[in-house]
């Protein structure tokens, strides 16, 4: 059966705007922007479910505040709710600061979208993004006060449906670590045994670990992968415990966690040299891909700069769900790479952007 | 004989109001900035989001002037507006 090639979506959160690219064949790409000028971009979520491709954008100014948008028409056209998507409630006397992270539920649960905010919250729209409501088990939780910031704020950055289970949710925040709900939300436990916290008296506590990112394997909905301030791990048991999968990596910081869309044991990382060194491995920049949960990992740099020194944040990376799957990223010199081929040979499809906060993309539906 | 005061709003703002760069209120008597606020805010609730937060507060980089004077230097938010006065909302110095 033949066809038109899928179309794919590319978008690019800044720091002073938002591009976005469409691309037929993922080598050559036409680009609109900047959408949002002067408007940080640091959340995008991209639902191409109910037959649309909904973009939608959490965008914070300096001077009037965050708010969530969306365009069903790939940026020709905005919408904003009057009374804003995310608001607290009045009781917990509290002001939205940014919204770190919008990400669509699976298939089976359209209209589902997860937010995850700065102060550190959890919240859930059931109407496509329009409202959100604020996760009480979680805003609530007793570890709250102790709940610390990262440099980029105290935030809620990873959100993590579990495609098996609708009552199942991960959470990883900065600081604090990865949560867990198996009753939708209604209660969190945390989740971080075996992750370290060399940075804390006791460098393996229950919670208070700087986990970056984390992401869901592809086939088994109970294996995890986390890159952490200082440690790269695996869980198979939906998050209990964690072993390190750093072996064969340059080196254990990084931002970036991405999972394949369909391969079980396939996972991304962007090394970064460490926490006192926040650039690529002696400045080469380099994409590492494990195809067996991270027992081994090879290295990839064909078509990325021979000498590069800026990093590449959490969520300013994505893959499509192509076969074989785009991979793609941004950094914070405003460079953007795409690669077709899972990540073996990039091409820049961007450069001398503001910071790159966010790359989100998607096979175009509707 | 009611008199009004006028809210100056600032350029980048004025998608929200329909275009308008004033904003018309008609006054019996003093009112606090708060309540003027309330009052656009039915009329032009992401004019209102984009000056305060959800909590009500102003948002730290906007600046209000009542009469040429900084708010925050008066009673900020229930600083008293006079009718006929000028009330003046600016974005601060802010962002890199």
């Amino acid at each position: 059966m033949g066809g038109m090639a899928p179309t794919v979506v590319l978008a690019v959160g800044t720091k002073k705007g938002l591009w976005l690219g469409t691309s037929e064949d993922r080598q050559e790409w036409a680009f609109t922007g900047p959408h949002f000028l002067m408007t940080e971009v640091p959340s995008i979520g991209i639902d191409t479910r109910d037959g649309r491709t909904r973009i939608l954008v959490g965008v914070r100014s300096e001077h009037w505040g965050p708010t969530v948008v969306w365009s069903d028409d790939l940026g020709q056209s905005w919408t904003e709710p009057e009374q804003g998507s995310i608001a607290f409630p009045p009781d917990t006397g509290a002001a939205l600061e940014r919204i770190w992270q919008l990400q669509p539920d699976s298939a089976d649960r359209p209209g589902v979208v997860w937010a995850g905010c700065e102060p550190i919250s959890v919240w859930k729209s059931t109407d496509a993004g329009r409202t959100f409501e604020l996760n009480r088990g979680l805003w609530d939780h007793p570890h709250r006060e102790h709940w610390g910031a990262g440099y980029g704020g105290a935030a809620a950055h990873s959100v993590l449906p579990s495609p098996a289970d609708a009552d199942t949710v991960h959470v990883a925040m900065s600081t604090g670590g990865v949560y867990r709900t198996t009753d939708a939300g209604q209660s969190w436990t945390a989740r971080n045994q075996g992750i370290s916290a060399y940075f804390m008296p006791d460098p393996n506590p229950e919670f208070g670990q700087c986990v970056h990112k984390i992401a869901r394997d592809a086939s088994d909905p109970l294996t995890l992968f986390a890159q952490n301030h200082h440690g790269v791990y695996r869980s198979d048991d939906n998050a209990d415990s964690w072993t390190s999968i750093a072996e064969g990596l340059p080196t254990d910081f990084g931002f970036v966690m991405l999972t394949h869309p369909r391969r079980g044991g396939t996972a991304w990382v962007v090394p970064i040299q460490a926490d006192g060194e926040r650039i690529p491995p002696h400045g080469e920049l380099a994409v590492h891909r494990t195809d067996d949960g991270g027992r081994s990992w090879q290295r990839f740099d064909a078509g990325l700069p021979q000498a590069e020194f800026n990093a590449v944040l959490r969520d300013a990376a994505s893959v499509d769900t192509l076969e074989p799957a785009g991979v793609y990223f941004g950094t914070r010199g405003g460079e953007v790479f795409a690669s077709a081929d899972e990540g073996a040979s990039f091409s820049e499809v961007l450069a001398h952007l503001p910071d790159v906060l966010c790359v989100r993309s998607a096979v175009v539906v509707g | 004989m009611p008199e009004d005061a006028t809210v100056l709003v600032p350029s980048l703002l004025r998608q929200y109001t329909d275009g308008r760069s004033e904003l018309f209120l008609e006054m019996d008597g003093p009112c606090a900035v708060s309540d003027m606020l309330d009052t656009i805010a039915g009329a032009y609730p992401i004019f209102n989001r984009r000056v305060r937060d959800e909590t009500g507060s102003l948002r730290r980089y906007v600046n209000v002037y009542v009469g040429g004077d900084d708010v925050r230097r008066q009673q900020g938010l229930a600083t008293p507006v006079q009718p006929g006065q000028e009330v003046l909302i600016i974005q601060s110095v802010a962002g890199g």
